[in-house]
């Protein structure tokens, strides 16, 4: 499996992908409403923030970030972990296996086709916002956007890269169900989903700094907020696009070692 | 008579199943209590943020709230205990056509499908939930009157009497649109609203949680209670809304269920 192979059947499997994504629209909207946690949270906050600013956030910037964090996690969600654990189990991967390209790459476009159907929830989402909020919810500049563009693919890397790492797991463990509960858990406290992560207190702010988790969610609703000046915001990405870079090789090594575990049943 | 008598043997059989299951993963309880811990963990984080932010929010203090979370977690461990493990399984019977056999069987359907299984390690949430209560009225320094916890048990009642018909609810949906292995995921993350008082919710949200998905009766009445703040008519009206929430369930059960096709038809 070669890189040119593997790119000559990228346009394929991104039709593919594209056109199940269509097929099984009704499965993307239960999605989009079992992600509707931002707004939630947006409800709660909003009533903190009718008793004063909270930070530099009042009522408006609660709506542009919230707003923001459903957009963002619309785009780089993955459920890859599931799907390779569920075909680990059943053996079903054998079949990927068979196939001459790259497994990760055909999770990889499976996820990306679906982006152009949730783009499609998300613009009406980000209408609404730049209705509610003004021209301070989207970024301000081309090099803003930019940034913003950067982030986001960062942030839909990281995401796609742990999950693989999660998957993978489950070549060695019987079952890595509880790890991806573990690891929801996480992501749901420290990445900026719930909360703002500029509301953890000093110390954990450092730590929440070091981990992978605020990447994913955080830093592009931050970006695309424009809660950072560009000195600022660069310092951050190139912090992302290590995580992006450590998590690569890590879940490929796993992905590998892991693979060479994998025996399916009668196989 | 001998009917009810029928089933609860019915409900005893299934029950002692999916003990019997559970008693041979035994290292199961306490992963369980692990990851509930973690998320009973994840239903903190947000409160100790926001009430370090503001001393009362919508009237609620911190204390006060976390009785709220404490019926959050108490009901999850309902939920992911009895509830869940058989809407998978159902999902399952409908997407593989293997419904037919449970509706041959001489008993009925919604009963057989939602005593399928059953997850007793997950109820660990429920001693969590009680650990909550327990701490948070410590730190209030008093403790509940008897009418309150009396009020309050009831509500737990008429809570597990909404939540099943909600899931009764997502299930009717699964005959629709049929590959929908997610619709787990969206019955708890309805749910997860449940977790703050439901006063911080205004206008059309206010509205729709406790009308249509009514998460305001399940944890905030209950907290409401134990608190001594519950109006008796709010008591009432949670009982009789419970019971007509019940009742449109199960008709739209009865509904979906006349439109599943199975697999080879």
């Amino acid at each position: 499996m070669s890189l040119r192979t593997s790119l000559r059947a990228l346009p394929t499997l991104l039709r593919i992908g594209f056109s199940e994504a269509v097929a099984y629209r009704a499965e993307m909207v239960v999605w989009v409403l079992a992600t509707t946690m931002p707004l939630i949270m947006l409800a709660l906050w909003s009533a903190v923030a009718r008793g004063g600013d909270v930070g530099r956030f009042g009522q408006a910037e609660f709506t542009g970030y919230f707003l923001a964090a459903f957009c963002v996690r619309q785009l780089t969600s993955s459920w890859v972990a599931w799907m390779l654990s569920y075909e680990v189990k059943q053996g079903t991967l054998a079949m990927r296996l068979l196939r001459p390209i790259s497994p990760l790459l055909s999770y990889a476009t499976e996820v990306l086709a679906g982006i152009p159907l949730r783009v499609a929830v998300v613009l009406p989402v980000l209408g609404i916002s730049v209705w509610a909020v003004g021209g301070r919810a989207v970024p301000a500049s081309l090099g803003g956007w930019g940034l913003f563009a950067l982030g986001i693919t960062g942030g839909w890397l990281i995401t796609f890269y742990l999950n693989v790492m999660l998957g993978a797991l489950s070549l060695y463990l019987e079952s890595s169900q509880k790890l991806m509960e573990i690891y929801m858990v996480l992501f749901f406290v420290c990445s900026g989903y719930m909360f703002p992560v500029e509301f953890f207190p000093p110390g954990l702010r450092a730590v929440m700094d070091a981990l992978p988790f605020r990447y994913q969610m955080g830093l592009p609703v931050e970006l695309m907020t424009g809660a950072h000046a560009p000195a600022e915001a660069w310092g951050l990405l190139a912090k992302q696009w290590a995580w992006v870079a450590g998590l690569g090789v890590g879940a490929t090594l796993l992905w590998r070692r892991g693979l060479a575990r994998f025996a399916a049943f009668g196989g | 008579m001998v009917n009810a008598k029928r089933y609860l043997r019915l409900l005893g059989v299934q029950l002692k199943a999916s003990g019997l299951l559970a008693l041979q993963y035994r290292a199961d309880f306490l992963a369980e209590g692990l990851t509930s811990l973690a998320w009973t963990f994840t239903a903190l984080a947000p409160l100790f943020v926001v009430f370090g932010a503001r001393p009362t929010i919508e009237g609620w203090t911190f204390q006060e709230s976390l009785l709220v979370v404490g019926w959050f977690t108490l009901l999850q461990g309902v939920l992911e205990g009895a509830i869940s493990p058989s809407l998978t399984g159902m999902v399952e019977h409908i997407r593989k056509g293997t419904l037919d056999f449970v509706l041959l069987k001489p008993a009925d359907a919604q009963f057989l499908v939602s005593t399928q299984r059953f997850l007793p390690w997950r109820a660990v949430n429920v001693l969590s939930g009680v650990a909550l209560f327990v701490y948070a009225f410590m730190s209030l320094g008093r403790w509940p009157s008897v009418p309150g916890i009396l009020a309050s048990l009831v509500l737990l009642g008429t809570s597990m009497l909404i939540l099943y018909s909600l899931w009764i609810l997502v299930v009717s949906a699964a005959f629709f649109v049929v590959k929908v292995d997610n619709l787990t995921y969206l019955f708890t993350s309805i749910f997860d609203a449940a977790r703050w008082p439901s006063s911080v919710f205004r206008g059309t949200l206010s509205w729709v949680f406790t009308f249509i998905i009514p998460l305001a009766l399940m944890t905030t009445f209950p907290a409401l209670a134990l608190l001594g703040r519950l109006p008796w008519t709010w008591l009432v009206g949670a009982v009789v809304g419970a019971v007509a929430f019940a009742s449109i369930a199960r008709r739209v059960w009865l509904l979906s269920i006349r439109h599943y096709t199975s697999a080879s038809s």
